[in-house]
């Protein structure tokens, strides 16, 4: 663990903790070369930090849960699979000339459960995130969805989306292609799915091009992750016009997992490793390994049309307004 | 000073108020106007009686919902509907300025209570589900009460089993109710997949500009898609591309034209013949009977 830390990127707002950590190392050293015992100092101070740790993360505001679902280590698409599946086989492309690397999605087992597993793809380092275009997906990725969707509707597997994305990708040949219209076209067909859907917002969850994969009977968001309508980078030069007010507008749109949770807009918080999903992969798989058994669990009660009805339901009742 | 010269003078600086986004509010601009486009002085009486379109290059100025409404349905078979659900403030959003007040503002300043309305009329006696957004409300944007009327003018099309027609103008979702209207976009969708498996007609008319949450929602899933002439239709805003990909994009980009050539639209029609499209399209997709 400790080993596994000192690799981790460090955050401005957790310096303090570092700070402290180091503070102990020093006095070991101290303890160690003048044979002086600090023992009870340093078990005091060690149980200090990790209070104060464990508080930081509990009571994170907006802006510092922002950084930590964007942060570079933030476990991806491939981590997942790694530490959840047992079984993966990639299937590729649209079939109509475009394999879209931003979204990954496949045959896997996980727990022994056969589902469709998809999502949006963010590479670790620069070269892998050219190739995947920095999680952002084309209007082909979208539809590569859909073709998996279908697929796994046509052999009752239920369905698997994590979602961590920017955005679906502004650019040229995307607005020709209709970046617009592949999103559209997936909402509708969620609707219709007979199969249990689960999509889960494990970093971040822009726009609609997180909705794109997320007209689903269950929505899971990671305690640290977010879920909005618009970046706080766009909404600040949008509506302050000014960038630089992207803390302010983070608070304003209220995008954290607990907000949401109060809006009916996800159903379900899953818990992060103290620090965040980054500071321990394995664990952050797990946890969500079990909260994925779980929800498909609750959800093969329900009868293919009573599946439709729900995932309906749910999304009719959004949005608040007099009458 | 000529007439000639006073109109030319004028020109210009209606140009130079144009590019620095000013409006010149004077006796003067009450009675006459300027084209976007061809940049020629329009009396306004013309211009409103030529609905609102360039009787010179036929450029299509934007309208309101009740002006396209008027231009739309068979005279007095208009009948709104859902009026009662009118928007609040949920997450006490404060940019510079409150959602509240921005509300209010747009309330007086499109004399509407919200971005869309809805209703059923009969085109060409045809009764018809519609819903016509309207740009001067917050920049036609969705939030829940937009996605709530365009739901149940939907669900009463459904419960009719009557064909329906959406207008859209829109900038996209609204920012001030953040994921509450990003799920608009949900709710709106699954509805129209209710109205596929019903087998009812469903068509949009994407008008001058339709951008971001509505494109990527009910604009695009007609079962037939129309633009209206001269409309820019897209998911993300030119700028943010241009800003994305380094380059600048073509003039004609994100227009109807630009769109009907990539194959994202059925065709463009002319407010003038929009109503006659509409109502032969409803038409076609009635069954037919082979005569004996």
């Amino acid at each position: 663990m400790d080993n596994n830390q000192k690799k981790v990127q460090i955050l401005e707002f957790e310096k303090p903790i570092y700070l402290m950590k180091d503070k102990i190392e020093e006095l070991k050293k101290t303890s160690l070369a003048t044979n002086i015992n600090y023992d009870d100092e340093i078990k005091k101070l060690e149980e200090q930090t990790s209070m104060y740790r464990n508080e930081l993360y509990e009571k994170l505001e907006p802006y510092q849960k922002l950084q930590i679902a964007r942060h570079p280590q933030r476990p991806n698409f491939s981590d997942y699979v790694h530490y959840m599946c047992d079984e993966f086989i990639e299937l590729h492309g649209d079939r109509h000339g475009y394999d879209d690397k931003a979204i990954v999605g496949g045959l896997a087992q996980i727990e022994g459960r056969n589902v469709m597993l998809i999502g949006t793809m963010k590479g670790k380092s620069t070269k892998e995130n050219l190739e995947c275009n920095f999680g952002m997906p084309q209007p082909q990725g979208y539809r590569k969805a859909l073709r998996l969707f279908e697929h796994a509707n046509r052999f009752d597997l239920p369905i698997i989306t994590l979602v961590d994305t920017m955005g679906a990708y502004p650019g040229m040949k995307a607005e020709e292609a209709g970046q617009g219209e592949a999103i559209a076209v997936n909402l509708k067909e969620m609707a219709k799915l007979c199969v249990p859907t689960i999509a889960v917002i494990t970093g971040e969850g822009c726009s609609g091009g997180a909705l794109g994969l997320a007209v689903s009977n269950k929505v899971m968001i990671l305690e640290h992750a977010y879920y909005t309508v618009i970046s706080p980078e766009g909404c600040a030069s949008i509506l302050w016009k000014d960038a630089s007010m992207a803390r302010v507008a983070t608070d304003a749109l209220k995008i954290t997992g607990q907000d949401l949770l109060k809006y009916g807009i996800v159903d379900e918080i899953v818990k992060e490793p103290v620090g965040g999903a980054h500071y321990d992969v394995e664990l952050m798989a797990n946890i969500l390994k079990s909260a994925l058994i779980k929800s498909l669990k609750e959800l093969d009660k329900l009868s293919p049309e009573e599946l439709r009805n729900q995932r309906y339901e749910k999304f009719r009742k959004m949005g608040v307004f007099l009458q | 000073m000529t007439l000639t010269d006073w109109f030319n003078k004028r020109k210009i600086q209606q140009i130079a108020a144009r590019d620095n986004d000013i409006q010149i509010d004077d006796s003067v601009s009450k009675l006459w106007t300027l084209c976007y486009n061809c940049s020629s002085q329009l009396p306004k009486k013309d211009l409103e009686n030529n609905n609102m379109v360039c009787p010179n290059c036929d450029y299509h100025f934007r309208i309101g919902a009740w002006q396209r409404i008027k231009l739309i349905a068979d005279e007095g078979t208009f009948e709104q509907m859902f009026d009662n659900i009118k928007p609040t403030d949920p997450l006490g959003f404060v940019d510079t300025q409150s959602y509240k007040i921005r509300q209010e503002q747009a309330k007086e300043k499109s004399g509407l209570d919200e971005a869309v309305i809805v209703g059923a009329c009969n085109i060409n006696g045809q009764k018809t589900a519609i819903a016509v957004m309207d740009f001067e409300y917050m920049g036609g944007s969705m939030g829940s009460v937009v996605g709530e009327k365009i739901t149940r003018i939907l669900e009463y099309a459904l419960q009719n089993r009557l064909p329906s027609v959406v207008f859209t103008a829109s900038g996209g979702a609204r920012m001030q109710e953040s994921a509450l209207s990003l799920m608009q976009m949900a709710k709106t969708s699954c509805i129209v997949a209710k109205l596929n498996e019903a087998k009812l007609l469903y068509i949009t008319v994407l008008c001058e500009p339709t951008f971001g949450g509505v494109t990527a929602s009910f604009g695009t899933i007609g079962d037939i898609i129309i633009a209206e002439k001269g409309a820019r239709i897209g998911f993300a805003g030119r700028r943010v591309i241009e800003q994305t990909i380094r380059q600048k994009l073509p003039a004609d980009f994100q227009t109807a034209e630009y769109l009907l050539k990539f194959g994202q639209i059925d065709f463009i029609v002319g407010r003038k013949e929009m109503k006659e499209k509409l109502s032969k399209l409803i038409m076609l997709h009635s069954k037919t009977k082979i005569k004996k």
